[in-house]
C-alpha cells in the first residue's frame, strides 16, 4: 500500500466514521422519534452546549481544578514512594499488596468518607480522591522504571567507580523517566475521571458531575449530554498536557530514547 | 536450580502484612495525635479531621459491623446486608463485564480482520480511554421507569450493567486487538511467515497463532475491564440510586454519618471486597491459561 | 609490573563451599604483562567472561588470589587503572554521542573544558568526531562499538577489558575494528585483555592467546603467537591475515582448542555426572 493511500486512511477512516456515527445517531434519534431521556439528538446537545458554553466552561474549570491538584499531590506522593521502595525493598513489600489492592478497589467510594473529614463544602474531599487514583499508576511505573538498569550500564557504572549517587542520576533516574511518564499519562485520565465521579458521590454543587446530575434531575437530557462533552474536552485536555510534557527536551525521553 | 525459590513462603507475604498494620496503626496514630479540627490553612483543611465522626476507631468500624442494620427489631447484622449488597453488585458487574468483554471481543476481530475497521474505529475507541465516560451514568437514570424494548420490560439494574459494559469494553478492544496483531509487530518474529508458508488462510492463522499470542495481552485487559465494571457499577447505583447495590448503601449511610459514623465502613469494604474478587476471578481465569504466557524460550 | 596476576582463581557459582554450586572457573594462572595484549578463547561456558569480570572487580573470585598492577581488584577499579568495554556497547541512549565518552570523566569531576578536549580527542581517535551530537541509536552497531571503546579509553587506562566488544558484529566491520584496536593499542601503550570465541580473531589481535575449556572452566593451553607488535600488524592489515604464518597460528589455536574439548568427556564424568554437552 502506498504511503499516501495510507495516511489517508489514517486520518480519512477515524473521520469518516465519526461522521457516520453522529449522521446516523441524529438519523435514528429524530426517525424513531426516540425520547431525549434514552439519548437526545446530537444537534440538541450541540445546541443546549452553544448556548450554555459558559455554565459548561465553568463547571468544566471546577472539576479540572480539583483533577489537576489531585494529579499534582497525587504524582508527588508516588515519585517519593516510589524512590523509598525503589531504594528500600522492605518498603516495596510492604507497599505492595495496598497499591495491588488500590488498584482493583473502587477508590471513588471513599469520597463520602473524606467528604467528613474536610467537610462537604470544600473540595478537598475531590482532591484527595484524585490524589490516591493518581497515585497508583505513577508509583507502579515509576517503580518498575528505577528497577529497570540494564545489567550492561549496571556493569560499567561499576566498572568507572561510580558513586551510588551517580548511578542513580546518570542511569536510574533517566532511564525511569519513559516509565514514569507512561505512569502520568495514565494518571492524568484517572485524575479527571475520579474528581467527576467523586461528585456524584457529595460534597458542593460545583463541577461537572453536579451539572450533569442537576440537569438530568430536572430533566434537561440534551444539557446534561452537552456537560459529558464537557468532560471529554476536560480529559483530553489532561491528556494531551501530559503527552506533551514528554516531548519537552529538557524531560530527557525522546521518544527514540524509549526501550 | 529454580527449586529452592519456589518452595519458599514468598518473601512479600510478612512485609505485606506489615504493610497493612502499618496502615492501620497510622490511622489510630494521627486520630490520636492530631488535633480534633485537622489542620487548616487559610480556608483550606489541609489535614483531615480526626473526631470519631470524621474517623471512627478500626474496632468501632469492626464492631458496628457486627451489630443490626437498622433499629428495627428484626434487622439484620450489618456485615450480612453488606454481603448482599457486594453479592447484588458483583453480580450486576458480573452481567456488564461478560457483555463488555464480549462485544469487545467482537469489535477486536473484526478490527483486527479489516483495516479500514482498524483505521476508522482504532483511534476512536484509544481515545475514549482518556475521557470521562463514566460521566454518562446518571444519564441511564430514567430508562429504568420508562424504557420498554419490544418485550423485554427495561430493569433498572440493567442500566447499571449497561454502564459497567461499557466501561469494560473499552480496555478489552484495545487489548484484544493489540493482542491479535502483535504477531505483526514483531519483526524478529517468524510465526506469521511459518503460516504464510504453510499455506493457511486467515481465520486459521486467526486461532492457531493470533489468538494463543494474545493471551500476554488479553489477560491484564480483562482484568482491567473487570475493575472498571465494578467501578461503573457503584458509581452508577449512586448515580441511577438503584436499590440494592453497594453503591446506594455508600451514599445513604454517608448521609448519616454523623449519627452512626462507623457503618458506612461496611459497604466500602464490601466495595474494596468486590473489586477484589471480580479482579481475584479474572486472575484465576489468567493462571490456568499460563503456558500462553510466555514467548519462546528467550535467548 | 604485571598488569594482571591470577593465581589459582576459581569462582563457583550458587550454594557457598561449593557443594552442588555450578564451578565456573577452577584454579586458573594468569599473567599479563604491562602492554600486553591477551586473548582469552574458548567455548560458551568456558568462564573466559566470568574471568574477565573478576580482573574488573564486577565479580569476586571464590578462590585463588588476584591482582591487578599489584593492587586488589577493588582497589584497581577505585583508582580507575582500567577501562572496558562489553559485547552490547552499553550506550546511555539518552545522551549524545560525545556525552557518553564524557561519562567516566565526568563521574570523576573533570572540568567541562577537559571533558570536552578528550572526547574531542577520543572521537578523533576513533573516527567519528563528525558524531559527536549524534544520539547512540542514530549509529550503526560498529560505530556504536566505537564509541564505547572510546569511552573505554577516556580516563587513559593501562589496561583496558574487553569482553567480546565485537562480536555482535558483522565480519567486515570486525576486521576493520580490529585494526582500530590495534592502531589504539600501539598508541596507548595500555595492556589489553580480549575475551573471543573467534580463532582468527584472536591470533591477529594478540601478542598471546589463553585456551580455556569449560565445566569446569580452566585454562588449557597459553599460546605465544609473536607475529610483531601491534603497530607492525597493523601496518600489514590484509597481507597479515593471509600470511601462512598467520593460518599457522589460527591451527595450533584451534588444535589447542579441540584438544581441550577432546580431553573433557573423561573429566567430566567424574564431575557429578554433568550433561556432556560439550560434544559435537
Amino acid at each position: 500500500m502506498s504511503r499516501v493511500r495510507e495516511g489517508a486512511l489514517a486520518v480519512g477512516a477515524p473521520a469518516v466514521v465519526g461522521v457516520a456515527a453522529v449522521v446516523l445517531w441524529q438519523a435514528t434519534v429524530t426517525g424513531l422519534g426516540i425520547a431525549a431521556y434514552v439519548v437526545p439528538a446530537p444537534a440538541d446537545i450541540a445546541t443546549e452546549l452553544a448556548a450554555n458554553l459558559q455554565v459548561v466552561a465553568t463547571a468544566a474549570f471546577g472539576t479540572a481544578r480539583n483533577a489537576a491538584l489531585g494529579l499534582l499531590v497525587g504524582t508527588v506522593a508516588a515519585l517519593v514512594a516510589a524512590g523509598v521502595s525503589a531504594a528500600w525493598r522492605l518498603a516495596a513489600d510492604a507497599a505492595n499488596p495496598l497499591v495491588t489492592a488500590t488498584a482493583v478497589v473502587p477508590i471513588v467510594c471513599l469520597a463520602p468518607v473524606f467528604y467528613t473529614m474536610f467537610g462537604t463544602d470544600a473540595q478537598t474531599a475531590r482532591v484527595v480522591v484524585a490524589a490516591i487514583a493518581v497515585f497508583v499508576p505513577v508509583y507502579v511505573n515509576t517503580l518498575r522504571g528505577l528497577r529497570t538498569v540494564a545489567p550492561v550500564h549496571r556493569d560499567l557504572l561499576r566498572a568507572h567507580a561510580a558513586t551510588p549517587w551517580q548511578a542513580t542520576r546518570h542511569v536510574t533516574l533517566p532511564g525511569a523517566l519513559p516509565f514514569f511518564f507512561t505512569g502520568l499519562r495514565v494518571a492524568s485520565s484517572l485524575a479527571v475521571i475520579s474528581a467527576l465521579v467523586a461528585e456524584y458521590f457529595g460534597g458542593p454543587v460545583d463541577g461537572l458531575g453536579k451539572a450533569i446530575t442537576s440537569a438530568v434531575a430536572s430533566s434537561r437530557y440534551a444539557l446534561a449530554w452537552a456537560y459529558v462533552v464537557g468532560a471529554v474536552v476536560t480529559g483530553l485536555v489532561f491528556y494531551a498536557v501530559t503527552t506533551l510534557l514528554e516531548r519537552l527536551p529538557d524531560a530527557g525521553g525522546s521518544p527514540s530514547a524509549r526501550r | 536450580m529454580s527449586r529452592p525459590t519456589s518452595r519458599a513462603l514468598p518473601r512479600g507475604v510478612p512485609a505485606g502484612l506489615a504493610g497493612v498494620l502499618a496502615l492501620a496503626a497510622a490511622w489510630e496514630a494521627y486520630k490520636a495525635l492530631l488535633p480534633d479540627d485537622g489542620w487548616v490553612l487559610g480556608d483550606t483543611r489541609i489535614l483531615p479531621r480526626t473526631t470519631d465522626v470524621a474517623m471512627p476507631h478500626l474496632w468501632d468500624m469492626v464492631a458496628r459491623a457486627a451489630e443490626p442494620l437498622t433499629s428495627a427489631a428484626d434487622a439484620e447484622p450489618l456485615w450480612l446486608a453488606t454481603l448482599r449488597g457486594a453479592g447484588s453488585t458483583l453480580g450486576v458487574a458480573a452481567v456488564g463485564w461478560l457483555t463488555g468483554v464480549t462485544v469487545g471481543l467482537l469489535v477486536a476481530v473484526l478490527m483486527a480482520r479489516f483495516l479500514p475497521a482498524r483505521a476508522g474505529l482504532l483511534p476512536w475507541v484509544v481515545l475514549s480511554q482518556t475521557v470521562p465516560l463514566i460521566a454518562i451514568a446518571p444519564l441511564v437514570k430514567r430508562w429504568g421507569s420508562r424504557l420498554e424494548i419490544g418485550a423485554l420490560d427495561w430493569q433498572d439494574w440493567m442500566s447499571v450493567a449497561v454502564i459497567a459494559s461499557y466501561l469494560a469494553f473499552f480496555p478489552v478492544a484495545v487489548g484484544a486487538l493489540r493482542g491479535f496483531t502483535s504477531p505483526d509487530h514483531a519483526s524478529t518474529d517468524v510465526h506469521l511467515e511459518l503460516f504464510r508458508a504453510y499455506g493457511v488462510g486467515w481465520w486459521a492463522t486467526f486461532w492457531r497463532l493470533r489468538v494463543p499470542a494474545s493471551v500476554p495481552f488479553l489477560l491484564p485487559a480483562l482484568r482491567l475491564a473487570a475493575a472498571n465494571a465494578v467501578v461503573g457499577t457503584v458509581v452508577a447505583e449512586v448515580s441511577t440510586g438503584l436499590r440494592g447495590g453497594l453503591g446506594r448503601m455508600i451514599v445513604e449511610f454517608g448521609a448519616s454519618a454523623s449519627a452512626d459514623p462507623a457503618k458506612q465502613w461496611s459497604p466500602i469494604a464490601g466495595a474494596a471486597l468486590v473489586g477484589l474478587a471480580a479482579t481475584g476471578v479474572v486472575a484465576l481465569l489468567g493462571a490456568g491459561l499460563r503456558r500462553y504466557q510466555t514467548g519462546e524460550e528467550a535467548r | 609490573m604485571s598488569a594482571v596476576v591470577a593465581t589459582g582463581v576459581g569462582r563457583v557459582f550458587g550454594p557457598a563451599g561449593g557443594a552442588g554450586g555450578t564451578v565456573a572457573l577452577s584454579d586458573v594462572d594468569l599473567t599479563v604483562a604491562a602492554g600486553e595484549l591477551v586473548s582469552l578463547i574458548g567455548p560458551s561456558g568456558c568462564g573466559k567472561s566470568t574471568l574477565l569480570r573478576l580482573v574488573a572487580d564486577l565479580d569476586t573470585p571464590t578462590s585463588g588470589s588476584l591482582t591487578v598492577f599489584g593492587k586488589t581488584p577493588a582497589r584497581a577499579r577505585a583508582d580507575q587503572d582500567y577501562g572496558i568495554a562489553f559485547q552490547q556497547a552499553g550506550l546511555l541512549p539518552w545522551r549524545s554521542v560525545q556525552a557518553n565518552v564524557e561519562l567516566p570523566l565526568q563521574l570523576h569531576g573533570a572540568s567541562r573544558a577537559e571533558r570536552a578536549a578528550r572526547a574531542a580527542e577520543l572521537l578523533a581517535l576513533v573516527g567519528l568526531t563528525d558524531f559527536a551530537g549524534h544520539r547512540p541509536d542514530q549509529l550503526s552497531g560498529g560505530m556504536q562499538q566505537r564509541v564505547a571503546i572510546a569511552r573505554a579509553l577516556a580516563r587513559w587506562p593501562r589496561l583496558l577489558l574487553m569482553d567480546e566488544p565485537f562480536g555482535a558484529l558483522d565480519e567486515m566491520t570486525r576486521e576493520r575494528l580490529q585494526d582500530e584496536l590495534l592502531k589504539i593499542r600501539a598508541e596507548t601503550g595500555a595492556a589489553v585483555v580480549f575475551v573471543t570465541h573467534s580463532i582468527p580473531e584472536a591470533v591477529y589481535l594478540s601478542d598471546r592467546v589463553v585456551v580455556m575449556t569449560p565445566r569446569p572452566g580452566r585454562v588449557v593451553a597459553d599460546l605465544e603467537i609473536a607475529l610483531g607488535s601491534p603497530a607492525e600488524r597493523a601496518a600489514r592489515g590484509i597481507a597479515l591475515r593471509e600470511d601462512p604464518a598467520f593460518f599457522e597460528r589460527v591451527s595450533t589455536v584451534r588444535e589447542a582448542l579441540h584438544a581441550g574439548e577432546a580431553g573433557l568427556p573423561a573429566r567430566d564424568r567424574g564431575a557429578a555426572g554433568a550433561p556432556d554437552r560439550a560434544g559435537r
